[in-house]
């Protein structure tokens, strides 16, 4: 059975592209056909993330108004063989991205792909609500700072109300991921916890991702950091998010602080 | 237990309960006031209309403040009227 996915957050920056491609290929590594579509019009940007920024010819929007077939706008990629994108035009404005063009498209997806992952611009306006349209599910990307978890809430407000699914008197399934996680500033009491965020947006935890440089390399490079470095940190966080959406039980790892000697020291002397 | 023996060590306060504190207020506020019409919005408009039946605004001298408290929320409406206006007024009549 197929699921449409959207990965949102109403803030910008917080990882919703890094976590749409590393999501996608967890998926597509466990063997799950997925594609990937960007509905940031304009500033599109998963082309990049997923290295195929030079292979894009046609895109949703060609699609949309039926300029072009949707298997000849879709990328597959060159490391899993059952992970495709679907880029974001570049030039077009975001008004062409029409309820009942998308809805199609929507469809179409659905009977070709498992997974269906929609990476949503930033913002509450009519890319982000599109994104979110047809969404089963939902994937609230929030860092663990005020102004991110306000406007989560207010998305996921958005996803309550402003859905089909919220129209026709189902629920769209909500799930947190909290990205850039610092263990360190969290021990220091200088970040909100992950308790304090889920009682806060009361929605069931995804996964959390550490604050780490492998994030970064791997969007220099061009490549899904679950691929890029498969062992480190993010990358097994996002593989358990994955598997968690597959229904699987997955034991929730709380990234711990590396500590250092002083640290140590100080906290042997105090027990 | 260490966070806050490491917070007694250096002599600070966390940061992060403030946050959270922020948080549930403001959420809760804007929780209640989701899909309702922007009250201050609604008042704006209205009391500029009447005044501006009598006189004539200009949009840059008007000031909208509000203060939200936990008991009660004032609104502030500053609207600067030219001195000359009665005589305006007078020589319009």
């Amino acid at each position: 059975m197929s699921k449409v996915l959207v990965v949102t957050s109403g803030k910008g920056g917080v990882g919703k592209t890094t976590t749409t491609a590393a999501l996608g290929a967890a998926l597509a590594q466990r063997g799950d056909k997925v594609v990937v579509v960007d509905f940031d019009v304009g500033l599109r940007n998963l082309d990049l993330v997923m290295g195929a920024e030079r292979r894009v010819v046609f895109d949703l929007i060609n699609v949309v108004q039926g300029v072009a077939k949707l298997p000849q706008a879709l990328i597959r990629d060159k490391r899993l063989e059952n992970l495709w994108l679907l880029p974001a035009s570049q030039t077009r404005d975001k008004d062409a991205l029409t309820e009942e063009g998308v809805g199609k498209v929507i469809d179409d997806l659905r009977g070709r792909f498992d997974w269906v992952i929609c990476d949503s611009p930033a913002g509450i306006e009519r890319g982000a609500s599109m994104a979110m349209r047809f969404a089963d599910e939902a994937v609230i990307v929030t860092n663990p700072e005020v102004s991110s978890v306000r406007d989560s809430d207010r998305i996921i407000g958005m996803l309550d109300s402003k859905t089909v699914r919220a129209e026709k008197g189902e629920r769209v399934e909500k799930h947190i991921l909290i990205t850039r996680y610092d263990a360190s500033r969290a021990a220091r009491g200088e970040m909100l916890t992950i308790d304090d965020i889920l009682e806060i947006l009361a929605t069931p935890l995804l996964g959390i991702i550490p604050e780490s440089q492998d994030v970064l390399k791997a969007s220099n490079v061009g490549t899904p950091v679950t691929l890029s470095n498969a062992d480190g940190a993010p990358a097994r966080a996002y593989m358990d998010a994955a598997k968690r959406l597959c229904g699987e039980n997955v034991t929730m790892h709380v990234p711990a602080e590396r500590r250092g000697l002083m640290d140590r020291l100080l906290r042997r002397r105090a027990a | 237990m260490s966070m806050g023996l490491l917070r007694l060590l250096r002599g600070k306060k966390a940061s992060a309960p403030v946050a959270r504190e922020r948080l549930q207020i403001l959420l809760a506020h804007e929780r209640g006031m989701r899909g309702q019409p922007d009250l201050l919005g609604v008042l704006r408009e209205e009391i500029l209309a009447v005044v501006s039946r009598h006189v004539t605004l200009d949009p840059t001298k008007v000031i909208v403040r509000l203060e939200r408290g936990d008991e009660v929320s004032t609104l502030e409406v500053d609207i600067e009227v030219p001195n000359d206006f009665e005589r305006k007024r007078v020589a319009v009549a």
